[in-house]
């Protein structure tokens, strides 16, 4: 039953990226396109997760905690740019 | 989150304690070699960047603070049914509005805290504190009234916040 | 391996998917780039949440000793899930960005607009 679980969770998490990925091609502005990429690293978190309990193995662990810490520096970075025009001033 | 330093060789405590959990939390063991080398760090760290931390008002009601939390769980959980029952139904019923909340907390981490919870929470984020830290700007995605959301904001989350921090 | 942990880690497992996904369709639908926010930055989060939760359930039970240190990845989302939040709609504003016309308080909005770039004009 987990098996099967699990494939139907991927393709939610799939489909949800697929939305994620027409708002970041169609998304009217800037700030929307961060939003995408923002949900977007969020959702492939997921996958890793989703990856690490199909395969029952805890290796995926830090790759999605380092993809938590980047995908948030990258939010952060990308908005101050917005925001000054300037990264570091 | 932090009181004054009381320690010379423990300048940070709540840092020394949070950094040795998340040493063992990230190596998800309780072994007795990982238990030295979490202390070691957790000694290490905070002695080096204690000089680059500012002074932040002290955390008087560690009780509360719990209950805090647990409430801001809770809220987070309905906030998020609520969220999903109104994006997923008829658009036509959604009145957002902008709205400024008047604060009377002040320090940086209160309002930091303040802004974070009002984020997580129904149906609200948090989009700009005023230069003087005056007020806080909030988009709501709908709402009957805007007295309520500002009463809501400061009656649940501001008045408890103001407590804990004493100020 | 019981049939009740499968069951109750598929249930947390299908919340967070369900989540997840309503985060995603309301970021595609919903009109305007600050009602879009409120989408992804809550249903997601809490969708981590029941995900993590799961995974933490699992390999507690299967493997030996229990696994707990994926608090650490929601921790850290419940963190940077609201900064990031604030850090967009302040971005958001900066950039003049349209709300739909039934929004109410929009000289509010101005307003904000007015301070934020006398503030940032005073900081550079």
């Amino acid at each position: 039953m987990l098996a099967w679980t699990v494939i139907l969770v991927s393709i939610m998490v799939t489909i949800a990226l697929i939305l994620n990925l027409w708002r970041l091609f169609a998304g009217p502005d800037l700030p929307d396109r961060i939003l995408a990429l923002d949900t977007m690293y969020i959702n492939s978190i997921a996958l890793i997760i989703l990856l690490g309990l199909w395969l029952s193995s805890t290796l995926y662990f830090e790759a999605a905690l380092l993809i938590a810490m980047l995908g948030f520096v990258s939010t952060a970075a990308l908005c101050k740019y917005l925001l000054r025009g300037d990264i570091i001033e | 989150m932090l009181a004054k330093p009381r320690f010379r060789f423990l300048p940070m405590p709540y840092h020394s304690i949070l950094l040795f959990v998340t040493w063992l939390l990230l190596n998800n063991t309780l072994a007795p070699g990982h238990l030295v080398l979490g202390a070691f760090l957790a000694l290490g760290i905070p002695l080096l960047t204690s000089g680059l931390s500012k002074p932040q008002p002290a955390l008087h009601k560690p009780f509360k603070t719990m209950r805090y939390a647990m409430m801001v769980l809770g809220d987070i959980v309905t906030a998020n049914i609520e969220v999903a029952i109104q994006v997923v139904g008829p658009l036509k019923n959604l009145n957002p509005a902008f709205v400024a909340v008047p604060l009377d907390i002040e320090g940086e981490l209160p309002i930091t805290l303040l802004a974070s919870t009002v984020s997580l929470t129904p149906g609200t984020v948090s989009a700009e504190v005023s230069a003087c830290h005056k007020v806080l700007y909030v988009h709501a995605l709908t709402h009957t009234s805007e007295d309520e959301i500002i009463r809501k904001i400061k009656e649940r989350y501001e008045a408890p916040l103001m407590e804990i921090f004493s100020c | 391996m019981s049939f009740l942990l499968e069951l109750i880690v598929s249930i947390f497992l299908l919340i967070g998917g369900v989540f997840i996904l309503v985060g995603s369709i309301g970021l595609m639908r919903l009109p305007d780039f600050f009602m879009r926010l409120h989408a992804p930055t809550k249903a997601t989060t809490l969708g981590m949440g029941g995900l993590l939760i799961a995974s933490m359930l699992l390999f507690s039970v299967r493997e030996p000793g229990i696994s707990v240190h994926e608090l650490l990845i929601t921790l850290f989302l419940f963190i940077t899930a609201p900064v990031s939040a604030h850090m967009m709609a302040k971005t958001a504003l900066h950039q003049k960005m349209k709300m739909i016309e039934r929004t109410e308080g929009q000289a509010l909005a101005a307003r904000a607009r007015k301070q934020q770039a006398a503030h940032l004009e005073a900081d550079k």
